[in-house]
């Protein structure tokens, strides 16, 4: 019973030491994010990297998940003669919720785990730690352009995601079930809300993204520099990303909508 | 004014411990300006902790580290990287950033230190390749070179804003002969050529005291002995000896302590 409680303990004070150092790590990227400005190819290399690269996985998935919101919602609303109502089940679900959920839970297993293994390989291989020997502060050069890609990529994959979710809906409902197209698009467009469904989706994939870089380059910087410290990080990566934005998705959702 | 006679690194009273075990015990070390010391001991002495501790990345427990009469402990995260930026140093694998070639590896401290077009860029990258054998290899990625050429890469891009001193660490670890003969000479040519100061930490007796002015002989966080390779090969401390000739007993006993044999064989069945 003791050990149990001691060991309670111990990992409580391991969190919140964790917490500390990632905490602190934030401030310093932070910190770094002025004179990145100055030095903009540095991150559009990795906004092509950490975005670009992600967009096949987001595409495919954004179609399918349209396409089986598209099937399911047809299904149930045909049954109180609803079918033209589609275009805003599949709109104000995608918009709201599935895309950037989905989008973030796909760039966390995509973007993250590889932002992770890349820097922790670095710091395993003394990279980093040459870098500090050059006089050249590693997490201004390597953390804070990462980071910031991430914060600008994760918006907009979310948004292909809705979009192309959107195309996949109308694709199953209008082309193969035979939904009115006028209706679908037009019930779509009089019922979602730019201010209540749109920006709220935005803000959501904003904090999505800032939260996964933010884990994912702690991570891959305080993971330990060997092949098994780094795998572990890796795989925290995606997890603590995953349970991070289906929590905060809940907060966010009760907070905004 | 810096002193010029005086020692480039004064290292005194040093102490450090990395949990409960005491790395450095109160040690003194002078490194002499414009000579090669060599810093060798058996593995775990703690030899790469003492570059990182004169580079600054760790903090001592105890004790001052001056380098050019700068004292390193003290100084602010700004004020380090100035002086960083007259230390070279070369990781035991190289450390070149995976992710660019060799020219952009050699180019990327003097482009992120200086404002030099990149014509002049250029010309300073190619003088440092040629230095080191290696102005073909320019437009090879890392993972293309083998590991002695890594090195002498990771050589290059130490010099390229040329420090007034240079450290190794362990740079003759895992290479073949011809390699291995290649950067103990290119250590000593460099360190002559360039009026460079150069701390070499190794444990390859050979290599190391064939280039070296001065060794330091580290053991149990204590420096044991110093001096030049002949004076300590012939020094009377028995540790010295055994390190210098390679005897698998001595004050470093070939037995991990164990009760006595005769007792542990009879004893064998009784209990195990």
């Amino acid at each position: 019973m003791l050990d149990f409680i001691q060991q309670l303990g111990r990992s409580g004070f391991d969190f919140f030491q964790r917490l500390g150092r990632a905490s602190i790590l934030f401030g310093h990227i932070l910190a770094g994010v002025p004179s990145m400005i100055l030095r903009f190819p540095l991150v559009i290399q990795q906004l092509y990297s950490v975005g670009v690269l992600s967009l096949l996985i987001v595409l495919v998935s954004g179609l399918f998940v349209g396409m089986v919101l598209g099937l399911q919602g047809y299904n149930t609303l045909v049954d109180f003669g609803a079918e033209e109502s589609l275009g805003v089940m599949v709109s104000i679900s995608l918009v709201t919720e599935l895309g950037p959920v989905v989008a973030a839970l796909l760039f966390a297993g995509r973007a993250g785990s590889a932002l992770t293994a890349e820097i922790g390989l670095m710091k395993a291989t003394e990279q980093l730690s040459a870098m500090e020997m050059m006089a050249i502060d590693p997490i201004r050069r390597v953390l804070t352009p990462r980071f910031f890609a991430g914060f600008i990529s994760m918006p907009l994959l979310a948004a292909i995601f809705s979009a192309i979710g959107i195309l996949g809906g109308h694709l199953v409902g209008v082309a193969l079930l035979g939904v009115d197209e006028g209706a679908y698009w037009s019930q779509m467009q009089a019922s979602v809300d730019f201010y209540d469904d749109i920006m709220n989706g935005v803000i959501k994939s904003i904090v999505f993204g800032v939260v996964v870089t933010w884990i994912a380059v702690f991570e891959g910087y305080d993971a330990i520099p060997t092949s098994e410290g780094v795998s572990r990080a890796t795989t925290r990566t995606v997890v603590h990303s995953s349970l991070a934005i289906l929590g905060l998705d809940f907060i966010l959702t009760a907070i905004m909508f | 004014m810096t002193d010029l006679s005086a020692p480039l690194v004064e290292i005194r009273n040093l102490s450090f411990a990395r949990g409960d075990r005491m790395i450095f015990d109160g040690i003194d070390m002078d490194i002499e300006r414009g000579k090669v010391t060599s810093i060798m001991g058996p593995s775990g002495t703690g030899k790469t902790t003492l570059l990182r501790l004169i580079g600054g990345q760790i903090k001592p427990l105890a004790g001052t580290i001056k380098v050019d009469g700068i004292e390193v402990t003290q100084l602010s995260r700004s004020a380090l990287f100035q002086l960083r930026k007259r230390m070279g140093m070369l990781f035991q694998n190289g450390a070149l950033l995976t992710d660019m070639n060799v020219y952009d590896n050699i180019a990327f401290p003097i482009r992120e230190h200086t404002q030099l077009s990149e014509n002049m860029i250029r010309t300073l990258v190619t003088m440092k390749l040629q230095v080191v054998g290696l102005r073909g290899a320019r437009n090879l990625m890392p993972s293309e070179l083998s590991g002695g050429m890594a090195r002498r890469v990771a050589m290059a891009r130490a010099i390229a804003l040329d420090p007034m001193m240079m450290m190794y660490d362990e740079p003759f670890t895992g290479q073949d002969p011809i390699s291995m003969g290649v950067l103990v000479r290119l250590i000593r040519e460099l360190n002559d050529a360039l009026g460079l100061t150069s701390i070499v930490v190794s444990h390859d007796i050979e290599e190391a005291s064939s280039i070296s002015d001065t060794i330091y002989l580290l053991s149990g966080g204590k420096v044991v002995a110093h001096g030049n390779a002949d004076t300590l090969r012939e020094s009377g401390s028995e540790w010295a000896q055994q390190f210098m000739n390679g005897l698998p007993d001595g004050p470093v006993p070939f037995h991990y302590p164990a009760p006595d044999y005769a007792e542990d064989l009879l004893s064998a069945g009784a209990n195990k």
